[in-house]
């Protein structure tokens, strides 16, 4: 974003990439993927790179409000400063934070996620598929809660399923009753409290009662939460966990 | 002598009356111990709401069983009640049937109401047996024992007990009206109750005269004492709902409260020419506290919500943690926040207005920090509540209190906020390394 801004260039949207798809080697991937479908279509898009700080969704939903409106307050300073308008995420965390609660702290921005971005080119054309690798395969779909309840986010990543003629099978529990993964509300950087079972093995199960050859998921937390689900039923050769922009660019052959 | 019963009824209804007024106005007083919050915006959508989800039902047919046989008593209780203003003007001018001149309408409006009175006794029951028999696994959970599960039967037989009555009531009227009695005169029409009279034959007018009497009073009795029940019962929801949608959260579910306490820390924090080494000034209040440790650090809007929880269970059967056999439970959260804020309202009226400190607190005292802590804010719960009740939020707010006053996070929370204090990450990676992915093949 700092070489385009000092050129005086604006780009069409800020892709935020978040400290997941930053740092955690599987939802690097993700990262990766979506770019060749953001070059693949001729979009100008910037990174923040460096300058890209988490959104404080987990120190949020773990009670710190005060770590979450300091980092708040910085990224907004540098989007800000550059005059960003549009963003699009991988991540539904960063996602709601950023559409949801920074408004209210001064950042207002238009911000999708990347399958209702992908969606747009699809309508406008600027990427097209053609059946390819998945035609006829069994994928399920786990709706991400801060993409789905959170957001009423539910058609967007579906329609992106349909499009690779796959047989899209709903799990029992799916859109507005959908099943969370385990992750939310900064699960994911702590154990889970004493039970019979973690949350993200009930999900797989439930999502292994579809017999699916791909559980497609569109936030990174989902994926990884999915993926040790998986391994833990021992269904890893069977059964691929993922991210629907990986779906897309690997059916489109990039 | 002649308007003794006149006279007895109307004492009856004021004090029926005057003890719900007593009622309402402690609810209210408990109501407003909460924070203050402003909700006066959207008020076309919170009509909205309040129509589609209250009066209109729409999110109990979610589950279509329970919400279709709770939609007839729904209806049932608020049809009905036609037939008690009738009632109550009957017991107060002495008449019988004031409303009788109406004709066919009489006819019809008698006629449905006896009809919704055998679909409400048929659905009571098959919501006791759901509740005692198939004992459905979310009227089992550990908070629903004791109390809890006698309030639930104690509403189905005291529906069950006044419907019955009331046909009771209109059995005797109609057997009465084929007999010719003095005051019976022929009206309305009996599709149900007709199948009781049969039981009264042979019986004298003077008897009964006696059964539909006693049916009359013990009906009205009843309702009456129905209506002061609410306030110690689960049973609130028939008020409460209402006010409860038309206040619900308006924003995206996903959309938490940014505390305005927080932002002026930071905004100050963050403003080169502030003073560093600024005082508070000598009249300054003492800092408010973030988050809630007690019923009174709630918002009024939360309090109201945990009067009008009617202990369903349903955000509790859709909670991830819950079902995985975490302690964590949406519902219990909402009872807990009632009982303790009871408890609050019981020590102020026990001690002329104030409240007196009792050593207890709504964390700890009633909800635990391994109920907090096990929830994914996946928001099942807000969705799931058929009256737009938050537990969600009452979890944040407790969670707040607990790592901004008491720095009682789990270990590996802290160290997750270490890492974004520290790096910009909840991880502990360099922060120069965040675009290594774009050089990495």
């Amino acid at each position: 974003m700092a070489e385009l801004f000092a050129a005086g260039q604006k780009p069409e949207v800020l892709f935020w990439v978040g400290c997941a798809g930053s740092f955690d080697d599987r939802a690097k991937k993700i990262t990766k993927a979506f770019v060749q479908l953001l070059n693949r279509a001729n979009v100008s898009f910037a990174v923040l790179g460096t300058e890209e700080s988490c959104t404080g969704d987990p120190a949020k939903r773990s009670g710190n409000e005060f770590l979450f409106q300091m980092q708040a307050a910085t990224n907004i300073e540098v989007m800000n400063a550059y005059g960003i308008n549009k963003i699009v995420t991988a991540c539904p965390h960063c996602f709601n934070t950023i559409k949801n609660e920074y408004p209210g702290l001064g950042g207002h921005y238009e911000v999708v996620h990347h399958t209702q971005f992908l969606k747009t080119l699809f309508d406008d054309k600027r990427i097209t598929l053609e059946g390819g690798q998945f035609k006829g395969k069994r994928i399920t779909y786990h709706d991400p809660c801060y993409l789905g309840r959170a957001n009423n986010v539910y058609e967007a990543p579906r329609e992106l399923i349909r499009k690779l003629d796959a047989e899209l099978i709903e799990m029992k529990s799916c859109k507005e009753k959908g099943l969370c993964c385990g992750a939310g509300g900064a699960q994911m950087f702590k154990e889970p409290e004493k039970g019979d079972k973690d949350i993200n093995i009930e999900r797989t199960e439930q999502a292994m009662e579809t017999q699916p050859e791909i559980i497609a998921a569109g936030c990174p937390f989902c994926n990884t939460m999915m993926t040790d689900g998986v391994k833990n039923k021992e269904k890893e050769g069977a059964i691929a966990v993922m991210d629907i922009a990986e779906l897309i660019a690997s059916a489109g052959d990039l | 002598m002649e308007y003794l019963s006149n006279i007895l009824f109307v004492i009856v209804l004021i004090a029926g009356i005057g003890f719900f007024a007593r009622n309402v106005k402690r609810l209210s007083r408990n109501i407003k111990l909460g924070k203050d919050v402003d909700v006066s915006d959207n008020t076309s959508q919170r009509w909205k709401n309040m129509a589609k989800i209250a009066l209109g039902q729409s999110k109990m047919v979610v589950r279509p069983i329970a919400g279709f046989l709770h939609i007839i008593v729904y209806v049932g209780f608020i049809i009905i009640n036609i037939e008690v203003v009738e009632i109550i003007l009957d017991g107060i001018l002495g008449t019988h049937r004031l409303f009788a001149p109406l004709g066919v309408v009489y006819d019809a409006l008698i006629g449905s109401f006896e009809i919704l009175a055998i679909l409400v006794i048929v659905a009571v029951t098959i919501f006791w047996i759901r509740r005692n028999v198939i004992r459905i696994k979310r009227f089992m959970k550990p908070e629903m024992a004791g109390w809890p599960k006698e309030d639930g039967n104690l509403i189905l037989y005291i529906e069950l007990v006044l419907m019955t009555l009331f046909l009771t009531m209109n059995g005797a009227d109609y057997q009465l009206q084929q007999m010719g009695a003095a005051h019976y005169t022929e009206a309305g029409s009996f599709p149900v109750s007709q199948y009781i009279a049969p039981l009264f034959e042979g019986m004298s007018i003077s008897s009964l005269i006696l059964v539909e009497r006693t049916a009359w009073w013990i009906h009205i009795i009843g309702i009456l004492c129905f209506l002061n029940y609410l306030y110690y019962s689960k049973h609130l929801h028939i008020l409460l709902a209402f006010p409860n949608t038309y206040y619900g959260k308006l924003v995206p579910k996903g959309q938490f409260k940014n505390s305005d306490a927080v932002t002026a820390e930071v905004k100050l924090m963050m403003d080169p020419s502030a003073d560093p080494f600024a005082a508070p000034a000598e009249d300054a209040e003492e800092p408010a506290k973030f988050g809630a440790s007690d019923v009174t650090d709630l918002s009024w809007v939360q309090l109201l919500n945990s009067y009008t929880c009617t202990e369903c269970g349903r955000c509790t059967d859709e909670c991830p943690a819950n079902q995985t056999g975490k302690k964590l439970s949406p519902r219990k959260i909402m009872m807990d926040t009632r009982d303790r804020l009871t408890e609050v309202g019981k020590n102020i009226d026990a001690n002329n207005g104030t409240f007196v400190d009792d050593g207890k607190q709504l964390l700890d005292g009633y909800i635990s920090p391994e109920e907090l802590w096990a929830c994914t804010t996946c928001n099942a719960c807000v969705e799931a509540c058929p009256v737009s009740i938050d537990p969600l939020s009452i979890i944040m707010d407790m969670r707040q209190y607990l790592v901004m006053e008491q720095s009682a996070a789990p270990t590996d929370l802290n160290n997750m906020m270490g890492n974004i204090e520290n790096n910009g990450a909840p991880w502990p990676f360099n922060q120069m390394d965040r675009l290594n992915w774009a050089k990495e093949e």
